[in-house]
């Protein structure tokens, strides 16, 4: 099993998502965003960080960077892509997602623990959670406002797109407490907080993150 | 060289913290009748030759701006 992490200009949680998918039971491989060279990866992990500084707006160059096109054109027959903070900004930037993510409403950077209460478990990055399962995880960003048109809004939430929301406080103003979003198929999810912090008690504050990363497993398993 | 200028600015519906903070800022100051601000972003791009507005206008619309969250205003030369 081998789980693609993307490097871009900026990126700084690569290496932290890469050990997240070691410690998960798979092999990571290191990808460049200015490749065209997805190495034959089983499933792709967009990380956090600024990418390309966040210059015009979060995410929006690295969307249209050589690799990002092939990982779009890959996630429409199935490949399955996690987005994690600056990962999920580039994937609503791509079209891949719904929505976008926009200055916090309060204008702070937050990093704190953060609760989620995890509305889907049957993605292919959460079926390691169980329904209705709160999990803590660090939440860190400045543009993490996830935002929408109301009609948008209310059409994910009909199809059951929204995959974790936030509890215990909403830390960026985001509509409809909303954290965490997922492709019509399942197989695309991206969200705001950090899972790939989150698994091992040494460094985390808790291990609730790394579901994700095992999830992925069953998931490249059974298709 | 002629100068094409973008301006992009985020829907109403859409909230803007920082157009709110400068707001803000403008009452501190005592210009009461400031009623609202809008902050957003122009671009101004140098083209050759002649302006091809259905090449300028993709660019405005598929990277510039992000459709989802911001409205676009493409502002060609005019002689």
């Amino acid at each position: 099993m081998r789980i693609g992490v993307i490097t871009f200009p900026g990126s700084l949680d690569d290496v932290d998502a890469a050990r997240a998918v070691r410690l998960a039971g798979a092999e990571p491989v290191s990808l460049w965003h200015g490749e065209h060279d997805l190495k034959g990866v089983d499933a792709v992990v967009l990380p956090g960080g600024f990418s390309y500084g966040d210059y015009l707006r979060a995410g929006a160059i690295a969307a249209r960077s050589p690799l990002v096109q092939d990982v779009v054109a890959a996630a429409r027959t199935g490949l399955p892509v996690l987005g994690i903070c600056n990962g999920f900004q580039v994937l609503c930037e791509a079209g891949l997602l719904p929505g976008a993510l926009t200055r916090n409403s309060h204008l702070h950077f937050r990093n704190r623990d953060q609760g989620l209460l995890v509305e889907r478990a049957d993605t292919a990055w959460t079926s390691s959670y169980a329904q209705g399962q709160t999990i803590v995880v660090p939440v860190k960003n400045g543009e993490g406002r996830y935002v929408a048109a109301d009609a948008d809004l209310d059409r994910l939430e009909g199809e059951g797109r929204v995959v974790v929301r936030y509890v215990g406080g909403n830390p960026n103003g985001s509509s409809r407490d909303i954290a965490g979003v997922t492709s019509a198929d399942g197989r695309v999810v991206g969200l705001m907080p950090h899972p790939e912090h989150a698994v091992e008690e040494l460094t985390g504050p808790s291990t609730d993150g790394l579901g994700f990363f095992t999830s992925v497993l069953a998931a490249v398993v059974a298709a | 060289m002629p100068v094409v200028v973008v301006d992009v600015v985020l829907k109403p519906e859409i909230s803007d913290p920082q157009g709110q903070a400068v707001l803000g800022a403008l009452g501190r100051l005592g210009h009461a009748g400031v009623r609202s601000v809008r902050q957003g972003k122009h671009f101004v791009l140098d083209v050759e030759g002649e302006p091809d507005e259905v090449e300028l206008r993709q660019i405005a619309e598929t990277l510039l701006a992000n459709p989802v969250i911001e409205d676009v205003e493409l502002h060609l030369p005019t002689d």
